[in-house]
């Protein structure tokens, strides 16, 4: 309690750094990453909310899915309906983590990566996408989406 | 089955090929064919596309009419409006925003309508250049532009090739958090839809045009701007010689389009 109070205070005094700390290790395995990139799984509610917000899942702007309250919808990428029908758990985190690993020609963005990036905007240089627990939340919402 | 065989070994030696030249295949597909290309007028509503279509509902003929009393106005120290050198433009500026950018003798590079409007202001009018995305640039390089409406893109001359190729690099290269190209929405996916908006195939033949959704009239830089901001690209600065190649790209890639100028755009 007393350690999670103190990790809260340092995230807040030290903001900007803390954003900016190396990315997680995580192992592929096949075409999927198996294991949680935090350790743990997500939150399917808070990965819901993630991915229908256009400023930070921004997944909407490309897909569409089943989400009768988001009127503008793309189609640039696959309908999100049945993702966790179609793929594993893991399958789903590698395709978010870093697509590129599977398809090097994908319009889809790499969403924990920061290298081998160009031009970055000063205000995102250095951070991904999403945090690793976000990934998580997004991971463990997709997944439910069966049918 | 042997003309399988013939064609695996025509690609191997094609990929052999590229490789030795130290150029990749492009990971983006093909730019349009000349036969598919369309102007983002064609996605308009009736009502929008009324707008751009009659000068008395054209919001963008204000700028037109700003830049007609400019054009006419003397500036700087040499006390010289364009028109003492350049007469009337409905006749000496036909065509010219159809050709631009343009290959400049003196600097050796690409100059594009706005750069050559501020080379004019410093060198003929010993006058400070105007600022981006301010009234009178705006204005003027509308007014020119005006005279070319309805006139065929016309960029086949081989001296802008340098920078028409640096554009094409930079239009297809990816950038920014989200590691993005140019050419990934609007040469592949084109027609598809974007946060529920049809993505264009981007032609520049509306520049400078009216946006509804910026309330204003704005350069082909404002809106390149736009896209680098929402890829989470650094943009790159106003009257750089980036926005000058990739303007010089998009007017390669419209060659023979006609321009609107000024464009409605929703």
């Amino acid at each position: 309690m007393g350690s999670a109070l103190l990790a809260g205070a340092l995230a807040g005094a030290a903001g900007q750094s803390l954003a900016q700390e190396p990315l997680r290790s995580f192992t592929i395995v096949g075409d999927a990453i198996p294991e949680p990139v935090t350790g743990q799984r997500g939150d399917p509610a808070r990965g819901r909310a993630i991915v229908t917000n256009r400023q930070v899942g921004l997944c909407l702007l490309c897909h569409s899915g089943p989400f009768p309250e988001e009127r503008l919808q793309g189609s640039l990428a696959p309908d999100l309906a049945g993702a966790g029908g179609r793929w594993s758990e893991g399958q789903l985190r590698l395709r978010i983590v870093d697509s590129s690993r599977l398809n090097p020609d994908t319009i889809m963005p790499p969403y924990y990566r920061t290298e081998g990036l160009h031009r970055v905007a000063a205000n995102f240089r250095g951070k991904p996408v999403l945090t690793a627990e976000q990934i998580e939340d997004v991971v463990a919402f997709l997944t439910t989406l069966r049918d | 089955m042997r003309e399988g065989v013939i064609s695996r070994r025509a690609a191997r030696l094609l990929l052999a090929a590229c490789i030795a030249l130290g150029a990749l295949p492009p990971s983006s597909q093909a730019e349009i064919p000349a036969a598919e290309r369309r102007s983002s007028y064609e996605l308009m509503s009736a009502e929008t596309k009324a707008m751009q279509d009659e000068d008395s509902a054209n919001p963008g003929m204000l700028w037109v009419l700003d830049g007609e009393a400019l054009w006419n106005r003397r500036a700087g120290e040499a006390d010289r409006s364009c028109a003492d050198c350049h007469d009337a433009a409905p006749q000496s500026m036909r065509g010219v925003a159809a050709r631009y950018p343009a290959f400049d003798e003196k600097r050796g590079t690409a100059v594009d309508l706005q750069g050559r409007i501020n080379l004019c202001r410093t060198e003929q009018q010993k006058a400070p250049p105007l600022a981006f995305e301010r009234q009178e640039l705006l204005a003027l390089t509308t007014y020119v532009g005006r005279q070319s409406r309805g006139l065929p893109i016309d960029a086949s001359d081989p001296r802008l090739d340098p920078a028409v190729e640096t554009g094409r690099e930079i239009f297809t290269r990816r950038q920014g958090q989200l590691n993005l190209a140019c050419a990934q929405c609007h040469d592949d996916n084109w027609g598809q839809k974007l946060a529920g908006i049809v993505m264009p195939q981007a032609h520049p033949t509306g520049y400078p045009l009216y946006r509804l959704e910026w309330q204003t009239l704005g350069s082909l830089q404002r809106r390149l701007r736009n896209c680098l901001i929402g890829m989470r690209a650094e943009p790159y600065g106003y009257g750089s010689a980036e926005y000058v190649a990739i303007e010089a790209f998009l007017m390669r890639r419209a060659h023979g389009m006609p321009i609107e100028t000024p464009a409605v755009r929703p």
